[in-house]
């Protein structure tokens, strides 16, 4: 790693953050959404639409840059990047915005997610390997969709499996993620599960999805969007809000990696995607776990949450399990996490939510407000290629 | 994955009333002859008792309720004869115009391959329900074990007598055209059968609960178990399995095993390849038990498998013959190997015989 860390690292920042109401039928065009969460997320910055010269979203998103430049009344851009990997692209929607800022690219660069996730296309229905035209990227299938393993949570119940047996964690230590959670959605009005906390009783007795997985260990269907803006922190000390630094983002591919189904070789103990990240983050934050208040872990499935407390350095390797049963991850712990709700309380936005959680966190604006903080962790999607962020209070 | 060639000509759409509401001497038709005895279809009581607000559809019967009837039928069917491909004639549905293409196409053939349907809510005695159907996408020609042919997929959506959404419907169907019987095919059928009948006796212990799945989902064909996605790259592998061989691919210069296959060997970066046939001998690395969500052509609770073979390499399969409760990591298990279609076999585990530890 560079000593000095990438030129936007410092020289950065998150100014505006906008979304639309998280639900289960949103009523309107994940175009619309998209519209919408942009427009909110350049009103909450306060800079007009027609300063924007950048657009990022994910390959995976359905609404074309050109759609919601010219939605929005923006003109010219000059940079437009999709991430692909599903929601192992959020944190570098930010990482390949703050780029371009602090490369002279574009100035004011707009990151959004849109998707009617619950009401359209669900990604927990499965995928259908036999109608696909023979592209690598189907062909993966060939190896899990004929024998039934069709869907993110059976892909990741293998790695659960394996984890349980080797360290001896059990599906509690699972539904302990999911308790903290739903815990922290319960005081949060934008959560979809708002005052609906769970006991880890309600967990166990949810049903199995793909054992060792249960209901309650799989993230929720959403739909809603998402929007963040990049400035440089320059222009950003000028705007409403007090920035929230881009203090350091990676992107991270493992060796060996598969898409969630990274099988092959080493013990499945691992992510090795989010130790490229990690060792990334932390070589160019010039930080280390303990200097960080509260963290923004993905949650597509409680087990991964785990497997991230291990590969980020908040406990040994083999230790999350204690690390959850002692509490530290809710509100008043060690590490308060996902004091949103995450995308098992709050909604599931590709992890785009939780970026936004963490900009709330460095405003001081959260409702569940961690005190004294000076710079949340944000991670993407994991068992994929992945990425991630440090944000801080301007200093 | 892709949803198929969308073409915006296809759109329009055709729209109807069910003949008669919701009512409640067609339903006791209905559970009767489908032998369904939950009493929420017939009894208010009982209705009521479940949270309902009284005797309800079952929901299976959705498309009964929309079906024109026999007189509608024959008056269409008397307009697509007199009238098709003629301007000036009874119109036809968007529909019949599609299928009339792909007969012209040579698809001559028709087989309905999957259904799905989606409910918003319970119908009640009384709902009078209106339809609208439109052909949603038509797919590239695809190569199929019945032959040549185009996926079209019809989209139906249900509104009751207030104009709401209540249900939708998605109906496919395969139009194709026959491959003309040769001896070549003979051949590979019989091959199949055969191999199918290897892979029965390997299996023994399996077979009284394996072979009904595997014999229905042959006789529906396309639209069942999702098959793979072949490539120049992974072809070899399914075709080993129809074989009854586990394949491994070998890099021709170093000899490094590896899977899932790729085109070079990352350890010499040779493009040069063959494949070994496994022992077919391994261990359970790891599993998951699947129960949700359902799909067609797979029994549940589904058990599936990461098995580490003898020969170093892991593989992702079914594991039979074993109870979902008594699986463990490190169990030992060899391999045998199930038809999915007269084209495709699949390799599916099951544990070792003991004397074979």
């Amino acid at each position: 790693m560079s000593f000095h860390g990438p030129a936007f690292a410092g020289t950065t920042a998150i100014a505006g953050i906008g979304a639309t109401e998280f639900s289960k039928d949103s009523g309107r065009s994940e175009l619309r959404l998209a519209v919408e969460a942009v427009g909110a997320a350049l009103d909450d910055a306060g800079i007009a639409p027609s300063e924007v010269d950048g657009l990022v979203t994910f390959s995976a998103d359905t609404n074309p840059e050109i759609e919601v430049a010219r939605s929005l009344g923006m003109g010219e851009l000059t940079f437009f990047s999709r991430i692909h990997y599903g929601g192992g692209a959020a944190c570098a929607t930010i990482l390949q915005a703050a780029m371009a800022v602090a490369s002279g690219v574009a100035s004011v660069v707009v990151c959004y997610r849109a998707f009617n996730e619950r009401s359209g296309h669900r990604f927990g229905t499965g995928v259908q390997s036999g109608f696909a035209a023979p592209t690598a990227e189907n062909a993966q299938f060939s190896w899990y969709a004929p024998f039934g393993l069709l869907t993110p949570a059976a892909w990741v119940a293998m790695f659960a499996r394996r984890y349980m047996h080797m360290t001896g964690a059990t599906g509690e230590d699972f539904g302990r993620v999911a308790v903290a959670d739903r815990r922290h959605a319960a005081t949060n009005p934008a959560a979809w599960f708002y005052r609906r906390p769970i006991t880890l009783a309600d967990h166990q007795e949810s049903r199995f999805i793909v054992e060792p997985l249960r209901l309650l260990d799989c993230c929720q269907e959403s739909d809603g969007a998402q929007a963040l803006v990049v400035t440089s922190l320059e222009m950003a000390r000028d705007l409403r809000h007090s920035p929230a630094v881009v203090r350091a983002a990676a992107q991270g591919s493992g060796a060996g990696q598969h898409m969630m189904t990274s099988y092959y070789s080493g013990d499945l103990l691992r992510l090795a995607e989010m130790e490229v990240v990690a060792r990334q983050l932390w070589g160019s934050a010039g930080i280390g776990p303990a200097d960080v208040q509260t963290a923004v872990l993905y949650d597509h499935f409680t087990p991964f949450v785990l497997y991230q407390l291990e590969e980020l350095g908040f406990c040994p390797p083999g230790e999350a399990k204690d690390f959850v049963r002692d509490g530290n991850i809710e509100l008043g712990g060690a590490l308060p996490v996902n004091t949103h709700g995450g995308q098992l309380g709050e909604a599931y936005i590709h992890g785009m939510n939780g970026i936004a959680e963490a900009v709330r966190q460095v405003r001081g604006s959260a409702v569940n407000q961690v005190p004294d903080v000076e710079h949340v962790l944000v991670t993407a999607g994991t068992g994929v290629p992945t990425s991630g962020l440090v944000l801080g209070v301007d200093r | 994955m892709s949803p198929g060639t969308r073409e915006p000509s296809l759109s329009a759409a055709a729209t109807w009333s069910a003949p008669d509401p919701v009512n409640q001497p067609m339903i006791r038709h209905f559970v009767e002859a489908v032998g369904d005895e939950n009493p929420v279809y017939v009894d208010a009581g009982a209705a009521r008792s479940a949270g309902l607000p009284g005797v309800v559809a079952p929901p299976a019967m959705l498309q009964a309720w929309v079906m024109r009837g026999l007189k509608a039928t024959q008056e269409l069917e008397r307009a697509r004869a007199g009238g098709r491909g003629r301007a000036g004639t009874a119109p036809a549905s968007a529909q019949d115009e599609v299928l009339a293409r792909l007969d012209a196409e040579g698809f001559t053939s028709v087989v309905a391959t999957n259904c799905e349907q989606e409910y918003f809510r319970p119908l009640v005695l009384g709902d009078h329900l209106s339809a609208s159907s439109r052909v949603e996408s038509v797919s590239d020609e695809k190569k199929t074990a019945l032959g040549p042919g185009r996926f079209v997929t019809t989209l139906t959506e249900m509104f009751d007598q207030a104009g709401e959404l209540v249900a939708v419907m998605r109906f496919r169907l395969l139009k194709f055209r026959p491959a003309a019987p040769s001896a070549t095919t003979a051949a590979t059928s019989a091959g199949a059968t055969a191999g199918a009948a290897t892979a029965g006796a390997a299996t023994a212990g399996a077979a009284a609960a394996g072979a009904p799945a595997r014999a229905s989902r042959e006789d529906l064909g396309a639209g069942m178990r999702p098959g793979p996605v072949l490539t120049r790259d992974n072809a070899f592998f399914f075709e080993g399995a129809r074989l009854g061989k586990l394949l491994v691919q070998r890099c021709s210069s170093c000899g490094t095993l590896r899977h899932p296959p790729a085109p070079s060997c990352a350890a010499c970066r040779s493009l040069e390849w063959d494949a070994v046939e496994s022992c077919g001998r391994g261990v359970v690395y790891s599993f998951a038990v699947v129960h949700h969500p359902q799909v067609a052509g797979f029994e549940y609770p589904l058990v599936v498998a990461l098995v580490e073979l003898e020969e170093g390499t892991r593989l992702v399969a079914d594991l039979e013959g074993v109870a979902p409760a008594d699986v463990r990591i490190g169990m030992a298990v060899e391999v045998g190997f199930a038809p999915l279609s007269p084209e495709i076999a699949l390799p599916v585990f099951r544990p070792s015989a003991p004397s074979r530890k």
